[in-house]
């Protein structure tokens, strides 16, 4: 068992963990932060898109052990910041969430784009979405919600 | 399917590495970004015993320009091989290999030595690599050595790395204002792995003429490959469509792709001849493009 001790959406957390724990079971198992989910557990499929030191990760693909001292965000963390409150009403405006498997994942990676590609055009939103499946195909109304709330949000900011 | 069970270590510097490859020898396996080794654990493809961390060792971080050369960290990640302005301004091929990779979670992870190291011939950087004739710096608890990316990969997943060695760096020679680049690749979807791709690297001098063109394919063989027989029929002719005719005429001799899931051959050959021609048509000055 390897310590560990990281912040998780704000909160200090120790931990002993096996090597062989990945983020993302890690995150459900341990400290029951379920919003994240486990998909293909191979880095394909996107649905356990989490933060690690302010950038978006595979936790699939990273080892829990590996992370002393980093600082992770969920989907949990980042609904309470109230940072992507817009973003979450335009999915469910649109009804941009079928089945939901693949939601956090979406939502983690759009949050991305507002953050780091305020001026996206449609297509290099769905160019950075392209790494995140939903296999309910709801592809046209998550585009959608990305887009509607990079152009509210532009527009807020020319005011 | 989960990991196996696994042991792991944190590499907080060389000698803790070399210590844990005395300790474990061959049961340990070096971690980098892990983008294709945790995967590969997935599909029990691969179980080490120990996954030695490396990403926390100084040495193989950050991206200088030193000795007249830009030396880029193995750990670099592909995410900041994207935004690096030492690697815009001085090897701005890497840069612009950096958004084919993957999708951006797997870029923010994803290093510039795992890449290399692992040598999958369809990748990009390995590509690039060769484009760039860069010089691989690599590193075991017996020294260093320095190698040409050209004779680096030497088959299927195979390169010159042995038992205990890493990368710790790829060098290159800043970007001369003669130089141009470019990266392109034909994939099914965003982020895949190329079925066909070209890293192309040249100089063209006032009057149009090419030097020391240096195009390289990724996806069409068993490692990147270095297009001899093209190079030679470009280097020296002024750019222009007759010579891109030429080069795309001779690549045929230089390509021996085998089929694989996308198709035959000679669609790979045929891929390969539209993106020559496409790579090099944007190295052409403006008026010949609009002739």
């Amino acid at each position: 068992m390897i310590p560990i001790t990281l912040t998780v959406n704000g909160e200090r957390v120790t931990r002993h963990v096996e090597p062989r724990r990945h983020l993302i079971d890690f995150l459900r198992l341990d400290l029951g932060l379920t919003g994240s989910h486990a998909g293909c557990e191979h880095g394909v499929c996107g649905a356990c898109t989490v933060r690690v030191d302010g950038e978006i990760v595979r936790g699939c693909l990273v080892l829990a052990a590996s992370l002393d001292g980093a600082e992770v965000t969920t989907i949990e963390g980042l609904s309470d910041s109230g940072e992507v409150a817009d973003l979450q009403a335009e999915f469910v405006a649109r009804n941009a969430a079928q089945c939901g498997f693949c939601t956090p994942g979406m939502v983690m990676t759009a949050a991305d784009i507002l953050r780091h590609h305020p001026q996206a055009s449609r297509a290099e939103i769905r160019e950075h979405l392209s790494g995140n499946y939903c296999r309910c195909t709801g592809y046209q109304a998550i585009v959608d919600a990305v887009e509607a709330t990079l152009a509210q949000r532009r527009q807020e900011a020319g005011r | 399917m989960k990991w196996p069970a696994i042991g792991y270590i944190r590499a907080r510097s060389l000698d803790d590495l070399w210590e844990a490859q005395r300790t474990h020898g061959a049961a340990a396996q070096v971690l980098a970004g892990g983008q294709t080794l945790l995967a590969t654990l997935a599909f029990r493809l691969s179980e080490p015993g120990v996954l030695v961390d490396i990403t926390r060792i100084p040495e193989l971080r950050g991206v200088s320009l030193a000795g007249g050369a830009l030396r880029i960290g193995a750990l670099t990640r592909h995410a900041e091989l994207a935004r690096d302005p030492l690697v815009a301004r001085h090897a701005p091929l890497f840069a612009a290999a950096a958004p084919h990779i993957a999708h951006p979670a797997i870029r923010n992870r994803g290093t510039i030595g795992g890449s290399l190291a692992y040598a999958d011939p369809a990748a990009e950087l390995p590509a690039c690599a060769v484009a760039l004739d860069a010089t691989l710096h690599l590193l075991s608890a017996r020294g260093e050595r320095r190698v040409k990316a050209e004779g680096f990969f030497t088959g299927l997943l195979s390169t010159l790395l042995e038992p205990g060695e890493i990368i710790a760096a790829v060098e290159v020679a800043p970007a001369s204002p003669a130089q141009r680049t470019a990266i392109l690749e034909v994939a099914r979807r965003s982020g895949d792995y190329a079925m066909a791709g070209i890293a192309a690297a040249l100089e063209l001098d006032a009057t149009g003429r090419v030097a020391a063109p240096r195009l390289a394919f990724f996806g069409v063989g068993d490692r990147p490959v270095l297009a001899n027989r093209a190079n030679v029929a470009l280097a020296g002719r002024v750019l222009d469509a007759q010579a891109i005719a030429a080069a795309a005429e001779a690549l045929g001799d230089d390509l021996d792709p085998p089929a694989d899931l996308h198709g035959p051959p000679e669609m790979k050959r045929h891929l390969a001849r539209v993106l020559l021609r496409r790579a090099l048509t944007q190295f052409l000055p403006a008026k010949e493009m609009a002739a």
